[in-house]
């Protein structure tokens, strides 16, 4: 409902770009490679959800890639250093992320900090102690992993849904009903609509800036479980500048930076839009992989000012209604 | 008008509330009562202290004294929201609901119709619609708030309000931004919610709409109860009278100013000057030795004409001549540089640096008219403020205090000090009394008289009107943004300029409309 232009501009795209690979390379538009698509982007797509809420609300979290990095470290150890069941592992590294996001949700409110230095702090302290638990990179042999990694649904065509494209793709439904369907989500609006109206219109505000907070680190938490069941290893330097790539996705996808805007399924066409050039990179086998980041720059670049035009567009009726005072 | 005819119970009721914001008391011992079911104004000048009233009331301010009650209750709300709560609601100039969010979204915030935890978008939209047609609203209730005009967007947040089992509603210049047509809608509203018993609170600097919707009015002077009047047997002139008030007669004595001096050398003159939509254009001469006073109703065009003078506004027509020489005028740097200088009306944001000491306030003014590259040494500077301080008195008198922590007069006096360093030819002050106290008001008045007396040109803005007749030798008087009047002589009297102010301004208004 909100930010539709923007979305159907970023779904245009995302089409007409698929076609466009399609056209030189036929065997892209196969379930195959979507299915692939799906799994190698998959907790990026989970942060992204997250990432979402937090910039709709008029944030932003700078600490989530570090996040997902101290988890695959965390959980690689636990599991094969200190003998912790990989379940429990689990439930501890979430609670612990969770936590981690309520904390810098409730400095940015309570001291009244900009999120962007309070999240460039936490990321910096997420990365320091994934370095601090180990250096190398940690191998991870245990059962479960292997179970996940074989696990796939059969697509038509021959291609794979695996599980944690399973885990990314129920995330972002889950994201999506929560931002667009509860007063939750409403008020995540609100609160970047302007806090201190929000607040005014009887938002705690207070109690949502950590909520939201805590909602992006606990599914920087899960792509973090995602990412180390994607690489079987736990290693302090992984997903280094995904908080970038995410942040990435959800402008592409129509959220408007400064808040107030956005949707969760336009984060999800953003992400399979990166993950398109990619797979096109990959196709050509000539460019270098770098091409990604080139190619996402540019769209990034073309997709905030459209939005710029857009917020403008929308703007000028009011602005001429006003001046007309006293 | 019926409602003040019975006798109606009065709703919420203010008795001695004081507040004071460091040194500057804002309100003192006010009273207000509304009536259920009346439409109240709540009248005066700026600085006069309605919205710290309002603010007061609605908590957003603690007070410092005094009480409200609601119903017969004693309430003390805290915060916007617990007075909400308590059902006082305020809608401001500036609508406060999110342009981003749906009308319904923005009508049932934090309070939607809920199933399982989802929001039942469909019958929020319903109820929205059930709500605005209230309110004669027929739109989609669907599309963000932002998209709709100023007009709709306050009745929605009027609508929000009175859903919130609002008891009194507070309407702060709901009509600053809107049209004529919109203004009949918004009265519509507000007598219909009158009927049903809910006292509105209308504050506005608009007298005609005032005459047209109110049954009562409340007015406030410098933080003062000036008193309370039915509408209908209030006349407009009395009522500017106890906006623009008498009071000061006493502490400043009769009037000083004496025009029987031999005619003054012009200092600087304004022909034809002025700004389309923001002052019409007048004829101004200014002398050397002479205190011209500019009064005139809030939003009159005195700040205004102040602004263009001193060529911090650039005029669009006409010509500014100092000394027989016509002069450019486009920038404060221009008025600096001829000898003017402006000591603004709001003194905290446009005048002192707070954390500067009393002595780098003073010469600031000087070193910027110096250029960078001849800086005032510390002796130099010393001197000036050392000079300054006790030519004006300022208390305590210690060059090496930070000016904040100075009171409000004497914050004026070295505001007043900085631009008298730079030896000015013509000074403009924009209201130099407001918000400082008794004594420091006779002292500054004594000022200005002094200034003049020593060759200064002197633009005097006050909404004092017993200040302005006892210092000035010309009294211009502004109306809509027009020079309408320059008395002079004999001719200048509290009278004379109330006559002015009020004359035939209900013609003029209807003659516009």
């Amino acid at each position: 409902m909100k930010g539709l232009s923007p979305l159907l501009i970023t779904a245009i795209v995302l089409v007409a770009g698929f076609a466009a690979c399609a056209v030189q390379f036929p065997n892209i538009a196969s379930t195959r490679v979507i299915g692939n698509l799906l799994t190698d982007n998959a907790f990026l797509g989970i942060v992204a959800t997250g990432m979402t809420f937090v910039i709709i609300s008029g944030g932003i979290d700078l600490s989530v890639g570090s996040v997902i990095g101290f988890t695959t470290v965390f959980v690689a150890l636990a599991i094969e250093r200190w003998g912790v069941p990989p379940l429990v592992a689990f439930v501890a590294i979430l609670v612990l992320s969770a936590a981690f996001g309520a904390a810098m949700g409730a400095i940015i409110h309570v001291f009244d900090l900009p999120p962007f230095i309070v999240t460039l702090a936490g990321m910096f302290l997420a990365r320091g102690a994934s370095f601090l638990l180990s250096t190398e990179s940690v191998p991870v042999t245990a059962p479960i992993y292997s179970t996940v990694s074989d696990f796939a649904l059969r697509m038509p065509g021959g291609g794979r849904l695996s599980a944690i494209a399973i885990i990314m793709l129920a995330i972002v439904i889950g994201g999506a009903l929560l931002l667009h369907l509860t007063r939750f989500g409403a008020n995540v609006y609100a609160l970047g609509g302007n806090r201190a109206t929000a607040s005014l219109m009887g938002v705690a505000v207070g109690k949502m800036t950590v909520k939201i907070y805590m909602l992006s680190s606990l599914f920087a938490g899960i792509a973090g479980i995602v990412f180390s069941f994607y690489t079987s290893a736990g290693y302090s330097l992984s997903a280094v500048g995904v908080e970038l790539d995410s942040i990435a996705a959800v402008v592409i996808g129509g959220t408007l930076l400064t808040g107030g805007q956005g949707s969760v399924i336009g984060t999800f066409l953003g992400v399979l839009i990166q993950g398109m050039i990619q797979t096109y990179i990959n196709f050509d086998g000539t460019l270098s992989s770098w091409w990604t980041k080139i190619a996402t720059g540019i769209l990034l670049f073309a997709f905030i000012a459209l939005q710029q035009g857009l917020v403008a567009l929308a703007r000028r009726p009011v602005a001429k209604r006003v001046g007309a005072a006293p | 008008m019926e409602n003040s005819l019975d006798p109606a119970p009065s709703l919420l009721e203010v008795r001695g509330i004081s507040k004071s914001f460091a040194a500057v008391r804002a309100l003192q011992e006010v009273d207000f009562t509304l009536r259920a079911g009346e439409i109240h104004a709540l009248l005066g000048e700026n600085g006069a202290g309605k919205s710290t009233l309002i603010k007061v009331i609605t908590g957003v301010f603690p007070r410092d004294a005094g009480l409200v009650r609601l119903g017969g209750e004693e309430v003390a709300p805290r915060s916007a929201k617990a007075a909400l709560e308590a059902g006082i609601a305020t809608v401001y100039q500036e609508v406060n609901l999110l342009p981003n969010l749906s009308v319904a979204q923005n009508l049932f915030l934090d309070r939607q119709p809920m199933r399982f935890g989802i929001v039942r978008e469909g019958e929020m939209r319903r109820r929205a619609k059930v709500l605005l047609a209230d309110f004669g609203l027929d739109i989609d209730v669907a599309a963000p708030l932002g998209n709709y005009s100023v007009a709709i967007q306050h009745v929605t947040a009027i609508a929000r309000a009175v859903d919130l089992s609002a008891r009194v509603l507070i309407l702060d210049e709901p009509t600053a931004s809107l049209d004529r047509h919109e203004v009949e809608i918004l009265f519509g509203i507000m007598r219909q919610l009158a009927k049903r018993g809910i006292g509105i609170v209308f504050v506005s600097h608009f007298l005609d709409q005032v005459y047209e919707i109110s049954d009562r009015i409340t007015v406030l002077r410098n933080g003062r109860l000036v008193g309370e009047r039915e509408t209908a047997s209030l006349p407009r002139l009395e009522l500017i009278r106890m906006m623009l008030g008498r009071e000061l007669a006493e502490t400043t004595g009769a009037r000083t100013a004496t025009s029987d001096r031999l005619p003054r050398e012009v200092c600087a003159s304004f022909q034809n000057y002025g700004k389309a939509g923001y002052v019409a254009p007048f004829n101004l001469e200014l002398r050397h030795g002479e205190v011209v006073g500019l009064a005139g109703l809030l939003g009159s065009g005195r700040t205004e004409t102040a602004r263009l003078v001193f060529g911090a506004e650039r005029a669009d027509g006409g010509q500014a001549m100092v000394a027989g020489a016509s002069i450019r005028l486009q920038s404060p740097r221009d008025g600096v540089r001829h000898g003017f200088g402006y000591c603004p009306e709001e003194r905290k944001t446009d005048g002192i640096v707070a954390e500067l000491t009393v002595r780098e306030n003073i010469v600031l003014a000087l070193q910027a008219k110096r250029g960078l590259h001849r800086p005032l040494s510390r002796r130099e500077q010393d001197e000036i403020a050392k000079r300054y301080v006790k030519m004006l008195d300022i208390r305590p008198p210690d060059p090496e205090r930070p000016v904040g922590l100075l009171s409000g007069g004497n914050q004026q006096k070295a505001l007043l000090a900085r631009w008298l360093a730079t030896s000015p030819r013509l000074l403009v002050l924009d209201e130099p009394t407001r918000g400082i106290d008794v004594g420091a008001h006779a002292e500054i008045i004594r000022l200005i008289r002094e200034l003049c007396d020593d060759g200064l040109a002197l633009l005097v803005i006050s909404s004092e009107l017993d200040e302005i007749v006892t210092y000035s030798d010309r009294v211009i008087v502004l109306r809509d943004r027009t020079h309408v009047e320059e008395l002079s002589g004999e001719a200048i009297d509290v009278t004379n300029i109330l006559g002015a102010i009020a004359a035939d301004g209900a013609a003029m208004q209807e003659a516009r409309a």
